[in-house]
């Protein structure tokens, strides 16, 4: 860690700057991302995703993307102190937010540490250069928490393996590219024992996306329906059965995502601040500024965005230098969506009555009472708040596990619902 | 706490953890209820020895640090505090001789002298009575008058202001702020003590009736010491936090110990998914406690931008997030958890007059709002 020579970084962080002056659109002020809100039509999220790619393609073309990723990989292999200061860099300007989760953490990290050199000589340079976005093809619609519990189904046939079942919950996928499949190729066996990983492109015949529509208009997030659909062999990550060494790495990189070397997000709490700024521009816009009560929920929001902060980077620094457990991230994923729930309340509370009845000239606080309507959703995409309270309890401190039902019992015998039996 | 210590740090760290278990184990802090003095001299003497009033003087001055930043050391003496509930006046006396030693041409060497080797004890008199008692409101009037400076008003709470031989009084002059450095034993100065929650520490209420001092007294300059009061207020609040998370830590472990060895209905306490998932929250209120103190002292330490809104930020969070912390340590326990026998109260005293001192988290709260408002206008 202390090896990191200043000079080189100084110089870096003038490249950074440099290139970010000269060609990125400044940050749009309130443009949050993700499903929090609906004020975009399909066609103008198609465009943002176009550019999204555009701007990953020059910043892979200045030598700025993949700054953590290995060299022979099409990265630039350096230090993730040179990540923090891309991040401080950017600050203000746009930025590839549609690039950054799933795509290049958790699923290109689960390639780096799982795949066949092939696979990653194929995959990796065409991420880094924004030509394959990614999704995690993780949950079912049979349960989400319960992620060793797959269905889907994966029969070998010769050198190809004939996919079926569905996922769920992917944001996005109906314009991505690629998705990472756990599935499940031994029935015979426990539920963490018969499990596999696969890629596969998204755009396929036997492959269908449909797009969910959320309580608040957002359809960005899609299940898709997988009937007999060819994966070759050699798109297989990781052992055959072995699925959950690699899902087990996978949730980890997924736990970590805002701490991750391997994500771009800009440092500044305009962009990155889990919604506290929001907060002052809901307060400004309400006309609140300077109400002492608005102002203690102002500082209370800033409070728990620098307090989350704080966290996730000391967890990361734990993590990487083995004075805690991998199994901490459960810790900063807690913390980020309960934080992050409680920031929704508070901007809904000073918007007042225009967070429950409002009009195009309510500015931001027009937006409150949706984003408090869907606020749960920090708490529960990425793994439930319920989980990493199990994980936190369990690996970290050592308490005993909930008793499972599904332990030491072949998979095809779990039970799977009030009236099912198991699998015939 | 940090997270990695370097070898120096670590011993300083570890033989300040094993004299204050030595010295001021937990039948020796409920003994302390009934002892006016607080503490002991010989425990103090002791203490200075290792260098716990010496981390932020000069070397000049005869102090130093062992890390980079003496605020940093401190932090973990204050954390060790927090983790033994120990008693002494750590924050109010390293506050004062850091002003003392940084004031330019100061003629305090005997004063900072004897406080490094814990001979004298220095308080600060920052604090007044209601409502007059919010952060940083200052109404003690210092008036100049001649050679002399006139000291009249009250001061409360001033920690061991009963075992102190020099006050360092912080008062207006006009528009600006004056502090100067007051012997206790100087006419028309009276100290009455006052009772607090936490049995281990001594507080008092002290009046100034007309006192009068010579102007060598002052430490600084007349009606301009606003920047070093700011300074004394940053180092106060980062020196509370780390104790305050020492004591979270202490009663935190003490709670998961209880869930392992506590059966009931023929399974241990810890078994119970509805406490697994409090012990999973208080865990991570622990851990974000340790991270965003750690980032304040460092960032004060280092004189960032950003250390103002850290340092309100952990003091606001550690202030409410550690009370329910505690009590739900408390409530765990069950009854046991109240009687003045167990050893949680120590805890649970130590962190609850914590977070009273040197700003409540509502002030502090307020405080960020101010301070991150000009980004909100900005856009």
């Amino acid at each position: 860690m202390s090896t990191i020579d200043q000079e080189e970084l100084e110089a870096f962080r003038g490249r950074v700057r440099s290139f970010a002056r000269e060609n990125l659109r400044p940050f749009a002020s309130g443009a949050s991302v993700g499903p929090l809100r609906n004020d975009r039509t399909d066609q103008e999220e198609l465009a943002a995703v176009a550019r999204d790619r555009e701007v990953q393609r020059m910043l892979f073309d200045a030598g700025l993307a993949g700054v953590c990723f290995p060299r022979e990989y099409g990265g630039q292999g350096l230090a993730p102190e040179y990540q923090r200061v891309l991040n401080a860099e950017l600050v203000g300007y746009e930025y590839p937010s549609r690039l950054q989760a799933p795509t290049l953490s958790p699923c290109a990290a689960v390639l780096l540490d799982f795949g066949t050199e092939e696979q990653k000589q194929r995959h990796i340079p065409a991420i880094l250069k924004g030509e394959e976005i990614w999704m995690q093809f993780l949950s079912e619609p049979s349960g989400g928490s319960d992620v060793a519990g797959a269905l889907t189904s994966a029969v070998r046939d010769g050198d190809e393996w004939i996919l079926n079942g569905s996922k769920i919950w992917t944001t996005g996928a109906w314009w991505s590219d690629w998705g990472l499949c756990l599935a499940r190729t031994n029935w015979d066996v426990p539920k963490h024992r018969g499990l596999t990983v696969f890629m596969l492109p998204i755009r396929q015949p036997g492959l269908e996306v449909h797009r969910i529509e959320m309580l608040n208009g957002s359809k960005e997030f899609c299940q898709e329906f997988l009937t007999d659909v060819r994966v070759p062999d050699s798109d297989r990550v990781g052992e055959i059965d072995d699925g959950w060494t690699v899902g087990t790495r996978w949730m980890f990189h997924e736990r970590m995502l805002m701490n991750s070397p391997l994500v771009t997000v800009p440092s500044g709490d305009q962009q990155n601040g889990d919604g506290a700024f929001f907060v002052n521009l809901v307060a400004r816009d309400a006309g609140r500024l300077a109400d002492p009560r608005a102002r203690e929920l102002i500082g209370e929001a800033h409070m728990l965005d620098l307090v989350n902060r704080r966290l996730r980077r000391r967890i990361g620094d734990g993590i990487a230098t083995g004075t805690m457990a991998d199994q901490s991230a459960a810790i900063g994923r807690l913390f980020g969506g309960v934080v992050s729930a409680r920031i929704r309340t508070i901007a809904f509370d000073i918007a007042g009555a225009s967070g429950g009845a409002w009009t195009d000239d309510d500015g931001e606080a027009a937006f409150s009472g949706t984003e408090f309507l869907m606020r749960q959703v920090s708490c529960i995409g990425g793994g439930t708040t319920e989980m990493a309270r199990n994980v936190i309890s369990e690996r970290v401190l050592g308490m005993p596990r909930e008793r499972a039902l599904d332990r030491d019992v072949a998979f095809r015998d779990v039970p799977r619902g009030a009236s099912s039996g198991a699998r015939d | 706490m940090l997270l990695t210590l370097d070898p120096d740090q670590e011993l300083f760290r570890d033989t300040t953890a094993k004299l204050l278990s030595e010295q001021v184990p937990f039948e020796q802090l409920r003994l302390l209820r009934d002892d006016q003095s607080g503490f002991d001299d010989g425990y103090w003497l002791r203490g200075a020895e290792l260098g716990w009033t010496s981390l932020l003087v000069s070397e000049q001055d005869g102090g130093g640090s062992i890390g980079d930043h003496g605020l940093v050391d401190l932090a973990l003496v204050a954390y060790e505090f927090g983790r033994h509930a120990a008693p002494g006046p750590l924050l109010v006396a390293n506050v004062v001789v850091a002003t003392l030693s940084e004031t330019e041409g100061h003629g305090f060497d005997n004063v900072i002298s004897d406080v490094l080797l814990g001979k004298s004890i220095v308080t600060w008199c920052l604090g007044e009575p209601n409502p007059n008692d919010r952060l940083g409101a200052i109404e003690l009037d210092i008036r100049v008058d001649g050679d002399d400076l006139v000291l009249n008003g009250v001061k409360r709470p001033v920690e061991s202001g009963g075992r102190a031989d020099y006050l360092l009084v912080s008062g207006r002059t006009g528009t600006g702020l004056t502090q100067v450095l007051v012997p206790v034993g100087t006419a028309g100065v009276s100290i009455t003590p006052m009772q607090s929650v936490d049995m281990t520490r001594r507080f008092s209420v002290v009046r100034f009736d007309e006192v009068r001092i010579p102007s060598s007294s002052v430490v600084g300059d007349v009606g301009s010491a606003d920047a070093q009061v700011d300074r004394q207020l940053e180092r106060a609040v980062a020196i509370n936090n780390a104790e305050t998370v020492g004591a979270m830590q202490a009663a935190f472990d003490m709670t998961v110990e209880w869930a392992f060895d506590r059966y009931s209905f023929g399974r241990p306490l810890a078994s119970y998914q509805e406490l697994k998932h409090r012990f999973a929250d208080m865990k991570t209120w622990l851990e974000a406690s340790h991270a965003i103190s750690d980032a304040a002292t460092d960032a004060v330490a280092t004189g960032s931008p950003d250390a103002p809104e850290l340092l309100s930020a952990a003091k606001a969070f550690i202030g409410e997030y550690g009370s329910e912390l505690m009590q739900d340590c408390v409530q765990i326990h069950g009854g046991i958890g109240l009687t003045f026998d167990h050893d949680i109260h120590l805890f649970l005293r130590r962190h609850t007059l914590n977070r009273a001192l040197y700003g409540t988290p509502a002030e502090h709260r307020q405080r960020i709002a101010g301070l991150v408002e000009f980004k909100g206008e900005a856009q």
